[in-house]
């Protein structure tokens, strides 16, 4: 069964002044799938979603969705999506229920229709009782969800989210993802940025790595991590730079489970595919040689190992910084 | 059209909500000029101004016209700050992601600033009248005042919008409004007239737009039609290239930030 396209991007660039924020991106987003993008901030995410959303146009390359060109025919593909912004771009002097009442007028929908799918998506999100507060009083998990809700008000074919469930507690989050599987599953396309990783893991069908501009790896969760080549194996040894060390890793190389080997500065990172034949293997190769093992720790293939493998830096080492 | 005018009335209701709730800050900007300005520097410079020189019964009468302008003056300049918060807390953005011609933002502000200016100049002149001082032209001399000072408005808000636009920081934003605001009054006719202002202070006063607007305002109240006709005219035609400009600017600093 082929799946439409929903969003087509080709060529993309963006250039501030003398940042060049957008390199070259290229990617396509199938309809009905939730597509993340994943990468540090200032990585370009936010600015791909605004050229997505018109409020930013590109400074080369081209992106559709269903087929409408974002520059040439934004106002059609206003009316395709709905925008959930990173800020808590939430006016405080309004209630909840009077910022879906502003947004049904921009949007031109029917009174009634309007009021019947206010109350609906209060209620989806769970925000009914606060819905006649000003949003002043809302807390973050509060403002989200209201966010939300505005952005479903249109019931858009793409829901566009940036950073969905930055800043809020876990139970917020889990609520929020929630929500989202909901929505992919009457059909809904879904696209995020965020830098949680745990999030693209276990939320997106897709997700595109980017890294200062450029898409470093694109795929499913579980396609990136096979693609990692095995799980792992880290030994760390008593003595990293003894002469054993070379011996024990060509000892290694021959067993038939182990698929690759790098040299890393606590011993040795090894990838295997059978883990529970290759762990006794490379207990008794350790022994055999002679090299003193002070730690074995083995582990599935985590997507912080894929961002890793893609951009050299660990996305957990990223220093928060202010959105720009 | 239908669909412009809906869009404009469901964002100004937003100004109109926020303003409502904000008690406080309505009563004060509400209060805040004619306190401040007609009650106190009106009553303040009663002896100390010369009755021969601002050329009118007392100071108080005097100073009403400046008074009124003034107030168009800083409603105007303040007008864009709204949207320099929508701006910085991504509000704007979303507004921009919806289908709404992008005007609509822009009118809701104007019709909103200049709906609170005119309550404004109502109420200046009411207070005025509590003191004594009457509109020599009646019922149509307020409504050219309104006028006038609507146009003025329009103006000023441009300048704002366009300022909210194009600064990078809130700071830079209140920085040249505190640097603007002052000078415009006192390099103006609105506290003294401009016969005797020094030299280099008519010079100046003489090119801006605010002392044609007060002159053409101030005959409305102390003198009658047959001296204020000739000012109005004139103003009008300063305004009409004042108008010009900043709409211009105002446009330009739009198109440029939101496309």
């Amino acid at each position: 069964m082929s799946v439409a396209v929903a969003i087509e991007i080709k060529g993309l660039g963006k250039i501030y002044d003398t940042v060049n924020a957008v390199k070259n991106l290229s990617l396509t987003v199938a309809q009905g799938e939730i597509f993340g993008l994943l990468g540090p901030n200032g990585a370009g995410k936010s600015t791909t979603l605004r050229i997505l959303i018109t409020t930013l146009s590109p400074t080369s390359g081209t992106a559709t969705i269903f087929g409408h060109d974002v520059v040439k025919e934004a106002d059609t593909i206003r009316r395709l999506i709905g925008y959930v912004p990173q800020e808590r771009a939430i006016d405080r002097f309004l209630t909840g229920r009077e910022h879906l009442l502003l947004l049904a007028d921009l949007y031109h929908l029917p009174k009634n229709e309007a009021l019947t799918r206010i109350a609906s998506l209060l209620k989806l999100v769970d925000l009914e009782e606060h819905a006649d507060r000003v949003a002043k009083g809302y807390s973050g998990g509060m403002k989200r969800k209201l966010d939300i809700a505005c952005g479903l008000l249109p019931n858009p074919k793409v829901l566009f989210l940036d950073e969905p469930t930055l800043g809020l507690d876990v139970q917020s989050r889990l609520n929020i993802w929630q929500y989202l599987r909901q929505l992919r599953q009457q059909g809904m396309t879904i696209v995020m940025t965020t830098n949680y990783l745990d999030e693209a893991d276990q939320l997106c069908d897709r997700i595109a790595i980017i890294d200062r501009g450029e898409i470093r790896a694109i795929g499913s969760p579980k396609d990136l991590k096979a693609s990692l080549g095995g799980d792992g194996v880290w030994l760390t040894l008593g003595d990293p730079h003894s002469p054993l060390v070379e011996t024990l890793s060509t000892a290694l190389k021959a067993l038939p489970f182990v698929r690759a080997i790098r040299s890393a500065p606590q011993g040795l990172d090894i990838r295997v595919d059978a883990p529970e034949k290759a762990l006794p293997a490379i207990l008794d190769t350790t022994n055999r040689v002679g090299c003193r093992l002070d730690g074995i720790e083995y582990h599935r293939p985590r997507l912080d190992d894929v961002f890793v493998a893609h951009t050299g830096r660990s996305l957990k080492d990223q220093p928060p910084e202010p959105a720009t | 059209m239908n669909e412009q005018i809906q869009e404009v009335l469901a964002l100004t209701n937003r100004w109109v909500k926020r303003l409502s709730r904000e008690k406080f800050s309505m009563l004060f900007t509400l209060i805040q000029p004619m306190l401040f300005w007609l009650i106190f520097f009106g009553n303040l410079f009663q002896r100390a101004a010369d009755v021969q020189i601002v050329q009118a019964p007392n100071y108080m009468s005097f100073l009403a016209a400046g008074v009124v302008v003034m107030t168009v003056l800083n409603n105007g300049l303040a007008g864009g700050v709204d949207l320099l918060f929508d701006k910085e807390n991504g509000f704007l953005e979303r507004l921009m992601a919806t289908p709404i011609r992008r005007s609509s933002v822009i009118i809701s502000r104007f019709l909103f600033v200049m709906a609170i200016t005119a309550m404004q100049i109502l109420v200046i002149l009411g207070v005025a009248f509590l003191f004594g001082v009457s509109a020599e032209t009646g019922i149509l001399g307020i409504a050219l005042i309104l006028v006038i000072g609507m146009l003025f408005g329009v103006g000023l808000t441009a300048i704002s919008m366009a300022m909210a636009f194009s600064v990078k920081s809130h700071g830079d934003f209140f920085s040249v409004l505190g640097f603007l605001s002052l000078p415009m009054i006192f390099l103006s006719s609105a506290l003294v007239p401009l016969a005797a202002m020094p030299g280099w202070m008519k010079t100046l006063a003489f090119f801006n737009p605010m002392t044609w607007v007060i002159d053409a305002i101030r005959p409305l109240i102390l003198s009658g039609w047959s001296q204020a006709l000739p000012q109005v005219a004139i103003a009008l035609g300063v305004l009409a290239i004042f108008d010009a400009l900043c709409l211009y600017g105002g446009a330009r600093a739009f198109k440029r930030s939101v496309g």
